[in-house]
C-alpha cells in the first residue's frame, strides 16, 4: 500500500479524497484536512473582497495542493479566463474545468469542457475536468490533455451517490487516466463502493458540508476510501450466479 | 469611469499600483484583469486606467 501512489499530471498524492472547501466555515477547513488526510482541496474563484474579510489561504495548511475550480463559467471561454486568473493568483496550475450552462440541475457542458481542457494543457496546466460520465467525451479529454477526468455520480450537491453507476464504471476500464468520482457522492458507502469499483480517488464537499459533525464525517470518508481501494487491489471475491456455496468443510458432518 | 469589479469609479488616469494603494485589498492575495487581459503584478505600476476600460480584481473563496 506504501507504493500506491495517485499521480495526476506527474504529481504524486498519497491521499485519494479530494476535499471541498464550500459552504463551511473556513475555521474548520483545518480540522478537515487534518482527518480527511486531505493532499488536496478545492477553490473557487470570486471577485476579491478586501482586508477585512478573511482570506481562505490563510486557513490551508502548508503543502496542501490547491485545486482552483472554474465555476461561474458558462463555456470553454470563460473557463479559460478563470483559469489564467487562479494561476495568477500564484498557487499552482492545477485547475478543476466546471463549466455549467444551466442553474437549476449544475450539469457540466461536456462539448465546452473539451474545448476548455484542449487550451488550457496546451498552456501548461494540469486540467482535472468535471463531466457527465460519457465514454467518447473521456477519449476526447484524454486526446485534448487532460489529467484526470472527474464524472459527477449525480447532481452537485445532491448527497445522491452512484446514480451513474454504469458508465462510471465503462470509463474506469476504459479510460487510461485517474477516474476521479466528483459530486453527488453522499455517504462513506458510496465513496467506499467506487473506490472498489476503480476509481482512483474521490472529490466531496456538499457530504461534508452539511453532515453533522464535519471532520468526524472527513475522517469517516477518509476510512471508507481507504477501505474501498483496499479491496479494490486485492481484488473482491467472486459472485455467485445462483446458490450457495459453503465456506465450511463439507466432510466431517457428526451424524450417521 | 473605469469599471472596477463592475462598479463604475472615477479613477481614470491612475495606475492600477495607484488605484490599489487607495484600496484595502490583500496584495499578496489577487490577481486583476484588465478588460479581460491578465495584468502581472510586475505592470501595476505602468497600466495606466483609461475612461472605459474594466477590470476585474480576484482572489479565492472556499468552493467545491
Amino acid at each position: 500500500m506504501n507504493n500506491d501512489k495517485l499521480i495526476i499530471g506527474g504529481h504524486e498524492f498519497n491521499s485519494r479524497f479530494i476535499l471541498g472547501s464550500g459552504k463551511y466555515s473556513m475555521k474548520l477547513i483545518e480540522a478537515a484536512v487534518k482527518d480527511a488526510g486531505a493532499e488536496i482541496i478545492t477553490l473557487a474563484v470570486r471577485r476579491a473582497n478586501t482586508k477585512e474579510h478573511e482570506n481562505i489561504l490563510d486557513y490551508i495548511p502548508e503543502g496542501i495542493t490547491l485545486l482552483p475550480n472554474t465555476s461561474g463559467a458558462r463555456n470553454a471561454e470563460e473557463a479559460v479566463r478563470i483559469a489564467r486568473l487562479a494561476r495568477e493568483l500564484g498557487c499552482g496550475n492545477f485547475v478543476k474545468i466546471e463549466i455549467m450552462r444551466d442553474s437549476k440541475y449544475l450539469l457540466p457542458d461536456n462539448v465546452e469542457t473539451i474545448k476548455a481542457t484542449e487550451i488550457l494543457a496546451k498552456e501548461g496546466f494540469v486540467v482535472m475536468p468535471y463531466m457527465y460520465p460519457d465514454l467518447n467525451t473521456a477519449r476526447d479529454l484524454v486526446n485534448a490533455g487532460a489529467a484526470s477526468v472527474m464524472p459527477l455520480a449525480s447532481p452537485i450537491g445532491s448527497n445522491k451517490g452512484l446514480a451513474t453507476k454504469e458508465f462510471i464504471q465503462i470509463l474506469i476500464d476504459e479510460i487510461d487516466l485517474p477516474i476521479i468520482v466528483d459530486a453527488g457522492i453522499g455517504r462513506p458507502s458510496q465513496a467506499c463502493e467506487a473506490m472498489e469499483m476503480g476509481a482512483a480517488a474521490i472529490m466531496a464537499n456538499t457530504a461534508l458540508a452539511t453532515a453533522g459533525d464535519l471532520p468526524m464525517m472527513a475522517s469517516a470518508f477518509k476510512q471508507a476510501i481507504e477501505a474501498g481501494r483496499k479491496a479494490y487491489l486485492s481484488g473482491l471475491g467472486r459472485v455467485l450466479t445462483r446458490g450457495a456455496s459453503a465456506s465450511d468443510p463439507l466432510t466431517g458432518f457428526l451424524r450417521d | 469611469m473605469v469599471k472596477v469589479n463592475g462598479e463604475p469609479k472615477d479613477i481614470a488616469g491612475k495606475t492600477i499600483a495607484e488605484y490599489l494603494a487607495t484600496t484595502n485589498y490583500d496584495m499578496k492575495r489577487i490577481a486583476t484583469e484588465l478588460n479581460g487581459d491578465i495584468v502581472p503584478k510586475a505592470q501595476y505600476g505602468e497600466t495606466v486606467l483609461q475612461d472605459g476600460d474594466s477590470i476585474e480584481i480576484v482572489s479565492f473563496v472556499g468552493g467545491g
